[in-house]
């Protein structure tokens, strides 16, 4: 065997040794480590008890409402399951709406409200104009957060459109 | 007629071609990115709907993806060249190596830091630890560890066969950037970071990105290529063509003087 086939076997070994450590760690992400849990999850008791993680889902529509101090939100996370009540101080960025997905980081209070210290926006892989999508469905999303942003009313209703 | 393309596999006989590529790629990249970036602007809706109701922001897109695009398929780049390479033995496949890994990094890097300016106003936050932000900032590191490693060996031939293991281990993590957001079943992939599709995109959009992408492409080539002639140079400095290249270019320079003298100091360097 000259020494060029050699070294090609050996390469072809690392290049198989590689595309079997991927394989591995894949699944081991898949099933290891998860970036957030479902409230399905969190109802099921997968998620920690004593530390911080994520809950990950959609904003339940008609359940974004502010409390009395206008800076808590309080909103319900779904994943068509199940739903996790939200509480949380601080702005809101500006793609969350009812309807929309969000990831939000906290721990969970013995009453089963989540407490979270961040909430972030999450969106889907569709670059669609608004003429071309459900107009409606736009304008609810955008009426929802600039309602919530702008002015609640004090007794901490819940937003209707 | 029939083109002997091994010939092209030696330095000497590819410093030339290279030199006449360069240009070409270069002025084709700069029309393309310049007709992506107008498309981009004016062509494209100004703000998205749906599920995905994103403002003007959203045209970091037309950056964004084609580096990050630039970033996974340039390391497939490095790693191919770094294999041909052991296999080989063949100098050129290792010079081509070393001169994609700083456009690779660049792209990497562009990537990250758009990512960071496009996450702030939509997200609501510049960086998360989402399994497809981590897995492309070890790539970073990856292009950075083949640079840091290749240069920390001073025998330019140990080092190459070093850096190209390094770049052929690092390949583990290109199905991993993938599969951190594109896993079969969605419930298994929780990640910030949305799915990559190319099905539910306004085709204006699709337009600049891809324009765009391809501009990237002929930028990493046009790169390469006057990368790699320095390192041509440097590697076979000591060689007669090269000496006699120099040596004819500083009897036509009228500061011919200055390069003699200057000349010795570069003597050594390897690459």
């Amino acid at each position: 065997m000259k020494a060029r086939q050699k070294r090609l076997i050996f390469v072809g070994v690392a290049v198989v040794g590689v595309g079997i450590a991927a394989t591995l760690a894949l699944s081991a992400l898949n099933s290891n480590i998860a970036y957030f849990f479902s409230p399905s999850q969190v109802h099921a008791g997968e998620h920690p008890t004593d530390a911080v993680f994520r809950v990950g889902g959609l904003v339940v529509e008609n359940t974004l409402n502010r409390q009395e101090d206008g800076l808590t939100v309080r909103f319900d996370v779904t994943d068509n399951a199940q739903t996790v009540p939200v509480s949380y101080t601080g702005i809101l960025p500006d793609l969350f709406g009812e309807g929309q997905g969000v990831v939000a980081k906290g721990r969970i209070g013995e009453d089963g409200v989540f407490y979270a210290d961040q909430v972030l926006a999450k969106h889907d892989e569709s670059y669609m104009p608004p003429e071309v999508e459900d107009t409606l469905q736009t304008v609810h999303a955008k009426g929802v957060v600039e309602t919530a942003v702008q002015s609640m009313p004090a007794t901490g209703n819940t937003v209707t459109q | 007629m029939k083109i002997n393309w091994f010939k092209y596999a030696a330095p000497t006989a590819f410093y030339p071609v290279a030199g006449r590529l360069v240009p070409v790629f270069g002025f084709a990249a700069l029309a393309l990115v310049l007709f992506a970036l107008y498309w981009g602007f004016f062509e494209t809706p100004e703000r998205l709907g749906g599920t995905n109701p994103q403002k003007e922001y959203y045209r970091i897109i037309f950056i964004h993806v084609p580096s990050a695009w630039m970033s996974m398929w340039l390391y497939l780049v490095l790693a191919a060249w770094s294999a041909v390479g052991l296999v080989f033995n063949t100098r050129l496949s290792f010079m081509m190596a070393n001169a994609v890994a700083p456009t690779g990094a660049i792209f990497t890097f562009l990537a990250l830091w758009t990512g960071a300016f496009w996450g702030r106003p939509s997200w609501g936050t510049y960086w998360d630890w989402d399994p497809r932000l981590t897995s492309e900032l070890i790539l970073f590191f990856l292009y950075i560890g083949f640079m840091a490693l290749h240069s920390a060996i001073d025998d330019s031939r140990r080092a190459d066969r070093a850096a190209a293991l390094l770049a052929i281990v690092g390949l583990v993590m290109l199905p991993i950037i993938y599969w951190s957001i594109n896993c079969p079943d969605p419930n298994n992939c929780a990640a910030l970071h949305q799915r990559s599709s190319l099905t539910d995109i306004e085709s204006n959009i699709l337009t600049a990105m891809l324009v765009m992408t391809l501009g990237f492409w002929l930028y990493s080539f046009a790169a390469a290529f006057a990368r790699l002639r320095n390192i041509i140079l440097l590697r076979e400095q000591d060689n007669a063509w090269v000496r006699k290249m120099v040596d004819a270019a500083e009897g036509t320079s009228p500061r011919g003087a200055a390069g003699v003298g200057g000349r010795p100091a570069n003597r050594g360097v390897s690459v």
